[in-house]
């Protein structure tokens, strides 16, 4: 590489992007390439069209992140803001998933599934429908600026442009409705954030997969620069075996001259088809995705002139090591647990459990009671004793609920809600609260004159087969017994 | 000083020809997305200097193509909200009181709207929390010295009590029996003695006996005969627990000896009619409110509008 100061790049202090230009390849880890793709950009573009029937009173979107109500739904869960832990606990899972992976397969993440590797892969394909493959794309980035490159150019941006548009599209969907979401954005009438985040979404779409590519992942992504950290000699990483290949040489040469050479026929391919455009046999890189298709060339190169497969190959350093000394090559599927990952996939399987746990035995109904502190209680005409609440009633089910609010202690205590009059007060009232909704009640409770200063609870039980409830302990304040002589009565 | 231009070796670029104890500085281009910026800046207020109020002037400064100002942006934000809110408001003005309770959609926007006003409006008297304090009603409680019905709540907001400027206004006069010599201290501690024993919180003694021969003469033609008050004067009801100006003997009887006669403004001198109805179905909303019905089956109610008195 270049070094910084010599004279033959004097004030250089970074390298300037090599364009690449990977070559088509066959071979089952570009199939299995294809087949990821296939599935996470059906995930993301399919998701927010699935239906789910949540009755009359919730949307029936399956996969939902309403903003603006507070909810998020996603199949038959629904999240309220308060149970946002569920969403911080996937989040957890999805981190040490990613520990997990890495620990087992290496960097199978960056090679496969992450959305700048798919996008670019994407785009690199629609690099050689419109240019052709390696060659022809050369020629062109090569040639001058004519009618033929400015048509081939200004369509394959068009094309860009077309799937980054559609990427940011799909993106809104999952925070609304989508096909009144659809109809609306195209009608002008969605809010003007859809528009922003489409048009923001369709830039860094267009930009990072279509122009800075592989240098996200070598210079603005952090997850290679904690793997170096992660990845030891036991990490399966997609490595030259260079005891094999060393010294290379051409076939011709090997036949003049057996035994001087390796198998390594130094043809390249290994290069031409790398979409960061490194050179794997120089050793582990923070430019290796570990994507595998360097693998795909090699076999195929290995097959043509007749050498056993796997000069290119998914090893760790360890077997590596035992292989270079004469040892039987390691099949990959040993290499898959030991110590650490088991150690993540416990940690992980743990949060797993522990969130579906709170999942399955999370109540969908709740008591918060908030008392007026201003004044703390008011003296009735007849010298009763009032205190009043905000008592809050949620209702996380999709349909309306019969509950019932009553207190519990406060002796001679009733009360009634603003909906209600004083003559129907009570020690229990029942409430219908509306589906999926929090209802706020005005709650009035009056104990008789001389009622000292104590605790009381109010109790929440839902009247239907489901059942459930809540309780909640608050305080009842009232005037002091001695209260004649003090300004406690000035109302 | 900056004669000593060189060529520095390592890099190739010239040397801005200063020397700090061995220490040079490379004559480094600015950066050119740098440059851009500043380039967009220099564009940017241009525009602005044209479009919004900039150059100050001997007498002010100029306008600007827009006609800019912060107040008249505060103007337009006001009328906006005034604009935004108007649906609701014209329903409220729309819709009489004893409806407004029971619709309640509107109500919630009322008592919203009412909440507000109330701050702004009513607090310097009556309490952040409507809890008053000594001479001003508590308007949480269930005691109405004019009536506790959303209209009657309405009426005394519109009109006021005892307001100068206001012909229509809640009004009503009690004597100041000690302090213009109607009664003597003694009957006047005598009085309060009785009053007091009406809710028990004096003993039926003889002072308590003597104040009921003399509250039969001088109190019943306001307070009544059972001492329950009579709305149409304002006279508070003596047998309850709540005592505007206090409860103590001592409270009481400053009360026979100088008279009470709090005021309230006529506010709708100040405020338009939709947020006095809010205010009204605001404070009817604190837990004391009376429903209509109850307040026309109460025994001591004066009609809506009938604040004559003496």
């Amino acid at each position: 590489m270049l070094k910084p100061n010599s004279p033959a790049s004097p004030t250089r202090f970074f390298v300037k992007r090599e364009p690449v230009f990977p070559k088509a390849v066959q071979g089952p880890f570009r199939r299995f390439k294809w087949l990821v793709m296939i599935l996470t950009l059906g995930i993301y573009y399919v998701t927010p069209w699935l239906r789910w029937d949540r009755g009359p009173y919730a949307p029936n979107q399956a996969v939902l992140i309403d903003l603006a109500g507070r909810r998020f739904f996603m199949f038959n869960i629904e999240i309220w803001p308060q149970e946002f832990y569920f969403v911080a606990g996937l989040l957890i899972m999805a981190g040490v998933g990613l520990f997990l992976v890495t620990s087992a397969v290496g960097r199978a993440w960056c090679g496969y599934a992450c959305p700048q590797t798919v996008w670019t892969d994407l785009f690199q394909h629609v690099d050689r429908l419109v240019d052709g493959d390696r060659n022809a794309q050369v020629r062109l980035q090569a040639a001058l600026w004519g009618a033929e490159k400015a048509f081939k150019r200004g369509f394959k941006w068009s094309i860009y442009l077309f799937i980054s548009f559609w990427t940011g599209g799909a993106w809104i969907m999952y925070f609304a409705d989508a096909p009144t979401l659809t109809v609306d954005f195209w009608t002008g009438q969605a809010a003007p954030v859809a528009y922003v985040t489409v048009a923001i979404l369709t830039a860094t779409t267009f930009i990072m997969g279509g122009f800075m590519r592989e240098q996200i992942c070598m210079y603005m992504c952090p997850w290679p620069r904690i793997q170096t950290a992660m990845l030891d000699e036991k990490s399966l990483i997609v490595t030259y075996k260079d005891w094999r290949g060393e010294k290379r040489g051409s076939v011709k040469s090997a036949e003049k001259n057996p035994g001087e050479f390796g198998d390594c026929i130094d043809c390249n391919q290994c290069v031409a088809v790398c979409p960061t455009g490194y050179d794997i046999r120089n050793g582990q890189d923070i430019q290796c995705i570990t994507c595998a298709l360097c693998i795909d060339a090699c076999d195929s190169v290995m097959q043509q002139t007749g050498r056993p497969r796997g000069l290119i190959d998914y090893a760790t350093l360890d077997d590596c090591e035992a292989e270079r000394a004469g040892g039987e090559p390691r099949p990959i599927s040993k290499a898959l647990f030991h110590t650490r990952t088991l150690i993540y996939m416990g940690v992980w399987g743990a949060i797993g459990l522990a969130l579906l746990f709170a999942l399955g035995t999370r109540t969908r109904i709740d008591l918060a009671v908030q008392k007026d502190r201003n004044p703390p209680f008011t003296v009735q005409s007849s010298g009763e004793v009032r205190n009043d609440f905000t008592v809050k009633l949620v209702n996380m089910q999709a349909r309306p609920r019969l509950m019932q609010v009553s207190l519990e202690g406060l002796p001679g205590g009733t009360f009634w809600t603003g909906d209600i009059s004083r003559d129907a007060a009570a020690r229990a009232l029942t409430v219908t609260v509306p589906a999926d909704r929090v209802a706020p009640l005005r709650v009035y409770v009056v104990a008789p004159a001389g009622t000292a200063p104590q605790k009381f609870a109010f109790t929440l039980r839902a009247l239907d087969a489901e059942g459930g409830g809540d309780r909640s302990e608050v305080r009842f304040d009232a005037p002091r017994e001695n209260s004649d002589d003090d300004e406690g009565e000035q109302e | 000083m900056a004669n000593n231009k060189r060529i520095d070796e390592p890099t190739g670029i010239e040397t801005v020809g200063h020397e700090w104890d061995g220490i040079e500085e490379l004559n480094n281009p600015v950066p050119r997305w740098w440059l851009i910026t500043l380039y967009l800046t220099v564009i940017f207020a241009l525009g602005y200097v044209v479009i919004y109020p900039a150059v100050p002037l001997a007498n002010g400064g100029t306008q600007g193509l827009w006609g800019w100002t912060s107040r008249g942006q505060l103007a337009q934000e006001m009328a906006a909200g005034a604009a935004s809110r108007k649906a609701a408001t014209d329903a409220i003005a729309g819709m009489p009181l004893d409806q407004l309770v029971k619709d309640e959609k509107l109500l919630q926007l009322a008592i919203a709207g009412g909440s507000a006003a109330f701050k702004q409006n009513c607090v310097q008297c009556h309490g952040s929390g409507a809890a008053g304090s000594v001479g001003y009603p508590n308007l949480k409680d269930d005691d109405w010295l004019w009536g506790g019905n959303a209209n009657e709540i309405e009426l005394t907001l519109n009109h006021g009590i005892r307001a100068a400027d206001d012909p229509a206004t809640r009004t009503s006069l009690m004597p100041s029996f000690g302090k213009d010599r109607i009664l003597n201290p003694a009957q006047v501690g005598d009085t309060a003695a009785y009053v007091l024993s009406l809710s028990g919180k004096h003993p039926k003694d003889a002072a308590a006996t003597r104040g009921a021969a003399i509250f039969a003469v001088n109190c019943v033609a306001c307070h009544g005969t059972d001492g329950k008050g009579l709305r149409q004067f304002g006279a508070p009801n003596l047998t309850d627990a709540v005592w505007l100006y206090g409860g103590k003997p001592d409270q009481v009887s400053a009360s026979i000896h100088k008279a009470r006669a709090g005021v309230m403004p006529a506010w709708n001198k100040k405020l338009d009619p939709v947020t006095i109805k809010m205010l009204a179905a605001y404070v009817h909303s604190l837990g004391g409110g009376e429903d209509f019905t109850t307040a026309t089956s109460a025994p001591a109610r004066g009609s809506p509008g009938n604040a004559q008195t003496k």
